[in-house]
């Protein structure tokens, strides 16, 4: 506590939680997190998954000249990723404004 | 005009266009110099992310990796890009509603103690020097190849560019010349990988042409396993590392990529938490051009350069690989005297010894491309490296002007702060132009050290000081030297100490140095929960800020307080 940073909240932050009830900002927690969930299983799944856990497997299967976990590792997996986080934008825009949190 | 000609040339314009930017943007303002103001567009951020993060190893080297290993190659194609993942949904958003300057000073405000943000300067500055001397090297080797100048010129040359436009512009200068790199270095990179793809499979689209056929219903792949297995190698498309050793070394590329400073510091450029979401994935976008080309130019490379050595007699080889012997890039040696080369896997009888960069660097001439494509290849490779080295030093200076100083003199004027962010930029850049020209043994080392670093000292503590409201100070302090000192151990231990012993059978449940950044995290994790809760929670007025930052209404602008 000796160096402690005298850097307090801003004032402009009150604001916010006066015109929002800290149940209504649990909810909205809670449903950030769910989403987070739910994009990182599928994060794990297309790499550590598809990549690397089951590339034996996969590699049994083909489309075109690749085979299924060879593509999923070199270039599948990326694409995923690229889903994911566009997907995760536009889910939080979404319930930014459902919770009136947005900043427009 | 000759190669050399063009290549003066297009060097010579593109360093003429990152001047210019510098003279037009340049940083007024310490808000400016560190953050661009807080204005940058989500797009312009993407853009400017993209070719922060991809480096000459990037741009160079990491399709030549990923030619000798194969799939094990993955690990940073998947590591590389998966960062960005964790980083666009559990660390940009909240961070830049956080809407600071630096990672010490959320740390060091998270968890109210100037000793934690102390740990986090040493950690940054730690990670950014391993990078940055890298970084110039690259800038030298580059110069040297195609200018036909000494490596030290090149170093000295690529310096004074940096210097020029991060110290004048700082992070608004940076930004807007990044733009212009990433333009320079993809299209420098997608040029010769779209005609090679071309010539070999007929699909002008690379990504697809990797899985295409080389011959009537060969596909290239096939092509590949058969060739590389007969002459003696393992298949292209599985590889040598076990699943172990992948899982961890892809684990932690990933957390360190998301962990890394001068990639975390672009998210605090854009204006609203939004835009920082987005943002990433515009990164990501730009990044995955570049990634899911790699491994496209990778196969090609190998395919081409068997196809056109191995079994074939010295004196008729095509012209670039006699052009690039020059350059000791391409060795050959008739150790069996038969007049023919031979590509084996035991270093005693193969005769064939190739640099990873070539897969790259001789593109264009390997698809026959007129010379103007070699000038362009050697400005992007220019343009990766500088980009990269520019976001470095602007982080190292940061830490020092803002972190040290202005933490320890926080009554010092705007004025002056930024005259010590600029002296302390330019004392960074020569101190990398020191390693570039006399690089340490180890550079190649320390890059598992810079991701091992980041991965176990900054990214649990981000991520807990965001997702917990319990952790305190002397857990994240106890925690983030834990996985230092770990990390550290384990890589010095088998890269510097006893380098003899790094082998599968030696490490620790056949995790190699490259990957042992993933268990410093989870030691991390562990220690910075058990000891946060044998103390005290933290105090009322971080509680707040921690609930703060979970909802982005009311980001303002970056700002001092």
């Amino acid at each position: 506590m000796l160096f402690f940073n005298e850097c307090q909240i801003k004032p402009r932050l009150t604001v916010t939680y006066m015109s929002s009830s800290p149940s209504k900002m649990e909810q909205y927690w809670k449903k950030n997190l769910q989403t987070l969930a739910i994009l990182l299983f599928i994060w794990f799944i297309v790499s550590f998954g598809c990549g690397i856990l089951w590339v034996e497997e996969l590699n049994t299967i083909r489309i075109g000249g690749f085979k299924l976990g060879f593509w999923f590792a070199q270039q599948g997996a990326i694409y995923a990723f690229l889903v994911l986080i566009f997907i995760y934008v536009v889910r939080m825009n979404k319930l930014d404004k459902e919770f009136n949190v947005n900043e427009d | 005009m000759d190669l050399l000609a063009w290549t003066y040339l297009l060097v010579g314009l593109s360093f003429a266009l990152y001047l210019g930017i510098a003279i037009w943007s340049r940083a007024g303002s310490t808000e400016e110099f560190y953050v661009a103001g807080g204005g940058v567009s989500p797009l312009a951020n993407g853009l400017a992310t993209a070719a922060d993060w991809m480096s000459a190893a990037s741009f160079m080297s990491m399709a030549g990796i990923i030619s000798f290993s194969g799939y094990d190659g993955s690990v940073y194609l998947m590591g590389w890009t998966g960062g960005y993942v964790l980083l666009a949904l559990l660390l940009a958003p909240y961070l830049r509603k956080f809407g600071k300057f630096t990672v010490p000073d959320f740390v060091g405000d998270r968890y109210y103690s100037n000793k934690a943000r102390v740990v986090a300067v040493i950690c940054a500055l730690f990670i950014s020097f391993t990078y940055v001397a890298g970084q110039m090297r690259g800038v030298g080797i580059v110069f040297s190849r195609y200018l036909e100048l000494p490596i030290e010129w090149g170093v000295v040359i690529g310096m004074a560019i940096v210097f020029f436009y991060a110290v004048l512009g700082g992070m608004k200068g940076i930004t807007y010349t990044q733009v212009a790199q990433y333009c320079v270095l993809i299209f420098a990179y997608m040029v010769p990988a779209i005609f090679i793809s071309m010539q070999l499979t007929g699909n002008p689209i690379p990504q697809l042409g990797l899985g295409g056929d080389v011959a009537a219903e060969v596909p290239l792949l096939d092509k590949l396993d058969g060739v590389l297995g007969d002459l003696g190698f393992a298949e292209y498309t599985s590889g040598n590392k076990s699943i172990p050793d992948l899982f961890m070394i892809t684990l932690a590329l990933m957390v360190g990529t998301a962990g890394l400073p001068h990639v975390i510091v672009r998210f605090f450029t854009v204006p609203k938490v939004k835009d920082a979401r987005l943002s990433a994935g515009y990164a990501l976008a730009f990044i995955a051009i570049l990634y899911t080309t790699a491994p496209a130019v990778a196969a090609f490379g190998m395919y081409n350069i068997i196809q056109s050595t191995s079994e074939k007699p010295i004196d008729q080889l095509p012209e670039w690989v006699q052009n690039w012997q020059q350059t000791k890039l391409i060795q050959i040696e008739d150790k069996n005297g038969d007049g023919l080369v031979q590509y084996l896997p035991d270093p005693a009888t193969n005769e064939l010894r190739i640099d990873k960069d070539i897969m790259v660097l001789a593109g264009p001439e390997i698809a026959q491309l007129p010379d103007w494509v070699v000038g362009l290849v050697a400005a992007g490779a220019m343009a990766a490296a500088l980009s990269t080295a520019a976001g470095l030093l602007l982080v190292i200076s940061t830490s020092v002007s803002r972190d040290l100083f202005k933490t320890f003199r926080p009554d010092i004027s705007d004025k002056k702060e930024l005259r010590i962010a600029r002296l302390s930029a330019a004392g960074a850049v020569i101190l990398a132009g020191y390693f570039g020209i006399n690089p340490p043994g180890f550079v190649a080392e320390v890059v598992a050290f810079a991701f091992g670093l980041a991965a176990s000292s900054f990214f649990p503590v981000i991520l807990l000081g965001i997702f917990s409201t319990r952790v305190n100070k002397e857990g994240a302090i106890a925690g983030m030297l834990t996985g230092l000192v770990f990390t550290i151990s384990y890589i010095s231990y088998f890269k510097f100490v006893y380098p003899e012993l790094n082998t599968a059978e030696h490490w620790w449940w056949g995790i190699s140095p490259e990957g042992i950044g993933s268990l410093g995290m989870a030691l991390n994790f562990l220690v910075c929960f058990g000891v946060s809760w044998l103390t005290p929670a933290p105090p009322s007025h971080v509680q707040q800020l921690i609930q703060d930052i979970r909802i982005p209404k009311g980001a303002g602008k970056a700002s001092n307080h």
